[in-house]
């Protein structure tokens, strides 16, 4: 019964155009699956925040994904500068991006407000120096 | 009618089993068996991109013959206003519809007429909806299709209005019983299509129960008839007084048209299949402005005049009919008439044709075999096994419409061990 189907994504940053496809994998894989479309729009829109905080915010990292008939679990981790303070970083509209990337139309604050918002189930554990491992966690069916 | 009809079908004689159609389909519709390609109906969202590609001419669009004209007491002709950007040197559309109705046609009932009320109502519909924002196009029925079966969470913005040809065809209805006093069943309305898609939309269409036309004819098929006639009614100078479009209706025919007359600065426009599947992507992922209110989206190359069935090179007609737009009231409708029935009447629901399984379980199960399978695949992605990729290829064999010696390298391999073995025996 615990099958689980595992998936292993490298995120550099070397080609910023190509942050995204991760999350982009895991939603067609999501939908070959049958999962509601609800579902699948909370999982990409919270995996997809995440992954371009890796690779603007860290240079990059691993994803896991970890997929059941019952929920999904993503692992991002990175070897970044870490957050300092969490509870700001969590502040809606709260960013240090940089000019470059708030170009981009990146920049405004609402990714990790958004990946807390569209997952059940959201750790961060960080370290200054080391790096950034968030985990969230998103179930198929809602949780009685 | 079931659920899932395609206007392609393939002419076995001419195909060669080549494997050009199946790499370009945009829903990997497409596959090479026995030497000849099959159409999965239920992925197939009536692009005409196969049509376009094979060089055989095996893949045919299916729509109704001139003939059937015959069938009817009173017959009115639809031109889609792609049709008047197929013609060199129209400067006036009159001839055009005149034409129709010489080639044996009762009464014409312009499309791009119904285009401008299409248009009226959504300049209403868009700003009153901002929830729904971005509103997305649902004139091109390959667009629509396609978000059926690819993009449910974007359903909800799809815009809940009939097309322009359908609207065209009640107004033309209604016009022709009025002035007949015939019963509905001996009025024939014949839509002149740029496209098989149309031809689909109205056999099985989406978002309402029935539509209002009974034959769709090809403008490939009209043309030379079409040319013919014009030059009669000129020489002849016959030319009636008969259109009833502006220039926001014209304009429908080519991409951004149906936007423009929206008459905001909020939209965009995206044409080309591939475009349409990138626009897609990224709208369900929500990496759009909510300040965009609408979205017009189609299949071909530079909207409806770069349709399969038209004659046209696509880029020469988008310039005919903007030199065809110069001289005529921007519009020439503002307001829908009271007495007809624009709106969806059918919600369209959620088709997810591609799940592997029944069951989430057994889909994830199914998908981790499509993943061992792939890997054991070389990658190359040839065709030869007519799947457009290793990975479709191993799609199929999960759902057990294929087996893994249809993949040359693995047969080969196979082979090589058979051969071994052999020779060990002796
Ligand atoms: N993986 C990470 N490593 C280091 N710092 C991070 C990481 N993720 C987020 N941060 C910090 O938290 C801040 C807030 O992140 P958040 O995703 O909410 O906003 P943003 O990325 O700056 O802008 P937006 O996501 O709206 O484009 C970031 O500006 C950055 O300082
Ligand atoms: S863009 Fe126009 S011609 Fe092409 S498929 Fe859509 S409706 Fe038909
Ligand atoms: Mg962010």
């Amino acid at each position: 019964m615990s099958e689980s189907l595992n998936l292993n994504y490298i995120i550099t940053n070397e080609d910023f155009t190509r942050a995204g496809e991760a999350s982009g994998d895991v939603k067609s894989k999501l939908k070959m699956m049958g999962v509601p479309p609800e579902v699948i729009r909370k999982v990409s829109i919270a995996m997809y925040e995440g992954e371009i905080n890796m690779v603007i915010h860290a240079g990059g990292g691993t994803i896991d994904v970890i997929i059941t008939a019952d929920d999904i679990t993503m692992i991002l981790k990175d070897h970044g500068p870490g957050i300092a303070d969490i509870d700001l970083a969590m502040q809606a509209g709260y960013s240090t991006a940089s000019e470059n990337v708030r170009a981009l139309g990146f920049g405004a604050g609402m990714g990790l407000p958004n990946m807390k918002k569209y997952s059940d189930e959201m750790t961060i554990d960080t370290e200054l120096g080391i790096g950034t491992t968030v985990t969230m966690k998103v179930y198929f069916k809602p949780k009685s | 009618m079931s659920e899932f009809y395609t206007s392609v079908h393939l002419d076995e004689s001419k195909c060669k089993g080549c494997i050009n159609c199946i790499k370009r389909c945009p829903t990997e519709a497409i596959r090479v068996r026995n030497g000849k390609a099959v159409i999965t109906t239920k992925y197939c969202i009536d692009c005409g991109e196969c049509i376009r590609q094979c060089k055989n001419h095996a893949k045919l669009p299916t729509h109704d013959s001139m003939d059937e004209i015959k069938n009817f007491k009173y017959t009115v002709a639809l031109p889609a206003p792609s049709l008047y950007a197929q013609v060199n040197n129209l400067d006036d559309i009159d001839i055009v519809l005149t034409a129709l109705k010489d080639m044996g046609f009762d009464d014409v009932f312009e499309v791009s007429h119904a285009a401008e009320i299409v248009s009226a109502i959504s300049r209403k519909y868009v700003p009153a909806h901002k929830e729904d924002w971005p509103i997305i196009s649902t004139a091109c029925p390959s667009v629509t299709r396609l978000i059926r079966v690819r993009f449910p969470n974007l359903i909800d913005h799809l815009l809940p209005i009939k097309p322009p040809m359908e609207i065209a065809a009640e107004m033309a209805r209604k016009r022709a019983i009025e002035k007949t006093g015939l019963p509905s069943e001996d009025i024939g309305i014949f839509f002149l299509s740029p496209c098989p898609a149309k031809v689909t939309s109205v056999k099985s269409p989406l978002g309402y129960r029935k539509s209002d036309v009974d034959c769709v004819l090809s403008i490939k098929d009209i043309y030379p008839k079409l040319i013919a006639s014009m030059k009669t009614v000129v020489e002849e100078d016959r030319v009636e007084e008969l259109s009833e479009t502006g220039n926001i209706g014209i304009s429908w025919g080519s991409s951004g048209g149906e936007a423009g007359g929206l008459l905001t600065d909020s939209y965009l426009a995206a044409d080309g299949i591939e475009n349409v599947l990138k626009v897609l992507e990224d709208l369900e992922d929500q990496k759009f402005a909510n300040t965009l209110s609408f979205i017009e989206l189609n299949a071909c190359h530079g909207g409806c005049v770069g349709g399969v069935l038209a004659v046209e090179n696509p880029f020469l007609a988008k310039v005919k009919l903007k030199s065809l737009r110069k001289y005529i009231p921007i519009a020439r409708t503002h307001d829908a008439p009271p007495d007809i029935h624009p709106d969806w009447d059918e919600p369209v629901h959620y088709e997810p044709v591609f799940t592997l399984g029944d069951s989430m379980i057994q889909s994830l199960v199914l998908m981790k075999k499509v993943d061992e399978l792939t890997e054991k695949f070389p990658g190359l992605d040839c065709g030869s096994c007519g799947a457009p990729s290793c990975r479709a290829l191993a799609e199929d064999i999960v759902r057990g419409n294929a087996s893994e010696k249809d993949c040359i390298h693995i047969f080969k391999q196979y082979i090589h061990k058979l051969s071994d073995e052999f020779q060990n025996l002796q």
